[in-house]
């Protein structure tokens, strides 16, 4: 068994031969602006949203790189001089970014939708995202959405909207929960959802990893940073920024629970967590598991950890009347049971593949809509968070409807702002 | 002569009492000795130094530490020199002047190589002090504050018939190299990650200067074993700088020198006196009793010497997981060589040897190669992508050698140093 990868996708290729195909005669798929540049505004110019850039940049020959925001100058500065480099240089032609172009602030989003870009990639932490997304929709903007896509219900509920504006736009919205985009994970869903497994009576994912980006010493803090700014610099360690571990990184194993149960919400689920490493003047958790009750009594667990030393896992377990289905013991996903099937394919990069098709879908005027199915995914992921804070059981209508807000209404650069306690179980109430 | 000697005072006093250039004089001082613990990214004890800082008093203070006396700065590194002080202090006396909006930026490169040579020669100095041993035998040897340990076998000094019958294998040619100890099996989970995890080795900050001074890897964000087990299985997923700086690591921890083998003392040791496709020769058919390969290994890697070894007592040179070497992977030469080292200049290929659990079996032969490519990282989301782990060669590990000679200073640093690491 030979593991193939292969970065370029066949989207990719697809979009190759058709180039080849206009010469040989054949019916003009791409429209005849085909050679137009698309503009491309990246926000939140970190090492993810760095990375989405040079895919965005790898997806279409005429896309282009002009306008970046972020709090620092400093960010945009690395992350400018990282794609010049990026793809041995071969997309350093593509980055167009007057310095004009270049706004800092917690307001620079705005600003920069306001430059007259065509697609913008959002990659700032996920506190900040509906209010973003909504932005970008409104301006009539094609966009990529970094998961999680809010952290409270409020926000959830806010994006929902944004997404059915989305559609009645005609707006592309190609979302980042990039396993939907993997080629070898899309086949095992596939398997299962054909029945290979037969029915799914309980899923187990597990996602138990080190500290993501534990909070510094409180020294480090320079004299003079403001509340606001020493949590945005250190945002993986506040519920209101990241919406703590389990719906900011083990969200991606939440959406692959809510993809073998084609989306649809479970009837209620109850979970625990807590924090034993000291969170250092942070307020998020360092682990959480969730059992989530499905209709026809079916189960969902998910376990995820952020601590040093323990034993680490990130598998998905689903367990079938007719066999199982498992992702991540080992490189190439299998089932086992009464049907035997592995992958046995090439693995493309599936972080390619988002771009390739959101490109491709501007290119062909088919907008592609990830909106609802990333909105359920990430309200998924805060159900659980919720029944863990409280020690509640939360039903899925009480977490759609939950008044509970996690960050401040207005957010000012300088202002002060306390950082809200450690919930505590059994004492913090479902709002 | 009164004169004469006016003159003279002037001709010195003139430089000396010229305003300091902010940004040719101070800014290089405060980017190579501050900026690394005292700027955006880490500001100890609330100090930044990258912008205007409000107050320059806690800087006098540490301008009147002389090198080498408890809290001149930076710690651990060269410290800011006589003459670079005497720059400070003028700056500040003349009202530490800061351009408006100005903000330093780092050439992390620079500070790098800088703290590394440093940690290097310390090193070497710790090493080069350790008594050679009178004769190689094999041995056992625990990292000091843990109980994991690893096995070395000894490799004599010899010459062989480098290359195979593959069109990258050619042509084949006679390489004579040194004695050296070689790892009887692969670097496991076990030792690899105390590597990973610091605290995890019973290492805390300050007790030493050594240990400190050294990169460590990153924090994976997933799970880099991939769910094929740890405790006794083989480490992966490594670049070759990560494996480089392991070695430095175990360097640091048991004062002896490690380093990953040359492509020449890897296949000399695989094929450990023979002339054959497999050390134990033409047969693929038994492959199954010496290597775990595509034939045989369920989908995983398995643990490591669990299957039988070569003649020098070598487990697991043919399979289980492919092995890094030293070399950048290119056409061999028709020449003789001694001690041969092709040194990186580009980030890919670099040769890996072995063959791996994923394999079909000729690629396990002595002399099959393997350059490695940029693919290898595909799934890494971040930009620029990690330096220390592969998201997609969970086929992919090493072991380390420990040459009987202990190399000098420089090359002690061109072996742990690729200087290719940032694609």
């Amino acid at each position: 068994m030979r593991i193939m990868i292969d970065p370029k996708t066949p989207q990719a290729r697809r979009d190759f031969l058709k180039a080849g195909a206009l010469i040989a005669g054949f019916p003009a798929i791409l429209s005849a602006q085909s050679t137009k540049a698309i503009k491309v505004g990246l926000v939140g110019c970190g090492g993810r949203g760095t990375g989405a850039a040079s895919q965005a940049l790898n997806a279409d020959d005429y896309s282009e790189l002009t306008a970046m925001a972020d709090v620092y100058q400093e960010r945009i500065d690395e992350s400018l001089d990282t794609l010049r480099k990026a793809s041995d240089g071969k997309i350093s032609h593509k980055v167009k970014v007057d310095p004009k172009n270049q706004f800092v602030g917690l307001d620079a989003y705005q600003k920069l939708i306001d430059s007259g870009v065509d697609v913008v990639l959002l990659a700032t932490p996920p506190g900040f995202r509906p209010e973003q997304i909504r932005a970008v929709i409104e301006a009539g903007t094609h966009v990529f959405c970094e998961k999680p896509v809010a952290v409270d219900a409020p926000g959830i509920r806010h994006v929902l909207e944004s997404v059915k504006i989305a559609q009645q736009k005609n707006i592309s919205l190609v979302s980042g929960f990039c396993w939907r985009y993997s080629n070898y994970i899309k086949e095992t869903f596939e398997q299962v959802a054909s029945g290979a497994i037969g029915d799914i009576v309980a899923y187990y994912a597990t996602y138990y990893t080190s500290p993501v980006k534990p909070m510094p010493d409180a020294s480090e803090r320079p004299a003079g940073m403001s509340d606001v700014e020493w949590q945005i610099r250190n945002w993986y360690n506040f519920s209101w920024l990241c919406g703590d571990g389990l719906v900011e990184q083990a969200v991606h194993s939440v959406d692959k629970v809510a993809w073998a149960m084609k989306d649809q919400p479970p009837v209620s689920c109850v979970a625990t967590g807590g924090r034993q490493i000291p969170a250092k003047g942070g307020n998020i958790y360092d682990h959480f598991e969730v059992n989530y009750l499905y209709p026809n009594n079916v189960r969902a667990f998910v376990g995820c950890r952020q601590m040093e030393g323990c034993y680490n896992e990130n598998s998905d377990y689903i367990l079938g009347t007719k066999g199982n289905a498992t992702i991540g013991r080992g490189p190439m996903p299998r089932i086992e049971g009464e049907k035997k099937w592995t992958f046995q394919g090439t693995k493309y990069d599936m972080y390619q593949a988002e771009h390739d098709a959101l490109f491709a879908s501007i290119r062909q005027g088919k907008p592609i809509n990830n909106g609802v199915r990333m909105v359920t995914s990430t309200m998924l992921a805060i159900m659980g968070r919720m029944a863990a804070y409280t020690g509640q059981q939360v039903t899925w209508e009480q977490a759609m409807n939950s008044q509970e807000k996690l960050g401040p209404d207005k957010l000012e650069w300088n202002m002060s702002l306390p950082v809200a306690p450690m919930p505590l179980p059994g004492r913090n109430k479902v709002i | 002569m009164g004169r004469g000697f006016l003159s003279t005072a002037i001709l010195f006093a003139i430089p000396a009492l010229a305003a300091v250039d902010f940004q040719k004089q101070v800014a290089p001082v405060l980017e190579t000795n501050c900026l690394s613990c005292h700027g955006l990214a880490k500001a100890l004890g609330g100090l930044r130094l990258d912008v205007k800082p409000k107050s320059t008093a806690r800087i006098a203070e540490v301008m009147d530490i002389a090198p080498g006396e408890p809290g001149a700065m930076p710690p651990g590194g060269p410290q800011v020199s006589k003459t670079q002080r005497e720059v400070i202090r003028q700056w500040i006396a003349e009202g530490s002047p800061w351009p408006e909006g100005f903000t330093i930026k780092v050439n992390k490169a620079v500070r790098g190589e800088a703290t590394e040579r440093a940690a290097v020669a310390k090193l070497h100095a710790k090493i080069a002090g350790n008594k050679f041993p009178a004769k190689m035998e094999p041995y056992k040897s625990t990292i000091p504050g843990t109980d994991v340990n690893f096995s070395m076998v000894p490799i004599p000094a010899g010459e062989f018939l480098m290359g195979g019958p593959e069109k990258d294998e050619g042509p084949l040619h006679n390489v004579k190299v040194d004695a050296f100890w070689m790892g009887k099996y692969e670097v496991t989970w076990d030792e690899y990650r105390l590597f990973m995890f610091a605290q995890q080795a019973g290492e805390t900050a300050g007790a030493d200067e050594v240990v400190d001074a050294l990169s460590r890897p990153t924090r994976p964000y997933v799970e880099m074993s991939f769910g094929m087990g740890i405790n006794g299985y083989p480490a992966i997923s490594m670049t070759q700088h990560a494996a480089n700086k392991f070695a430095e690591w175990l360097s640091a921890k048991t004062g002896q020198f490690y380093r990953l083998p040359t492509e020449a003392e890897w296949e000399y040791a695989c094929r450990a006196g023979t002339t054959t496709a497999y050390s134990f020769g033409n047969d693929a058919s038994k492959l199954g009793e010496y290597a775990w390969f595509d034939g045989n290994s369920n989908g995983k890697y398995e643990k490591v010497g669990t299957k039988k070894p070569n003649p020098w007592g070598l487990y697991d040179m043919h399979g289980n997981v492919t092995e890094w070497t030293l070399d950048q992977y290119g056409p061999y030469s028709a020449e003789p060589a001694t001690n041969p080292w092709v040194k990186s200049t580009k980030p890919y290929p670099h040769a890996a040897r072995g063959g791996g659990w994923t394999d079909p079996a000729d690629r396990l032969r002595c002399s099959a190669r393997l350059g490695s490519d940029s693919s290898w990282k595909m799934q890494d989301p971040q930009l620029p992508k990690s330096i220390w782990y592969l998201t997609d060669a969970q086929f992919l590990g090493f072991r380390l050698v420990r040459p009987l000679k202990v190399p000098a200073e420089q090359q002690m640093y061109q072996y742990w140093n690729n200087g290719v690491e940032k694609e």
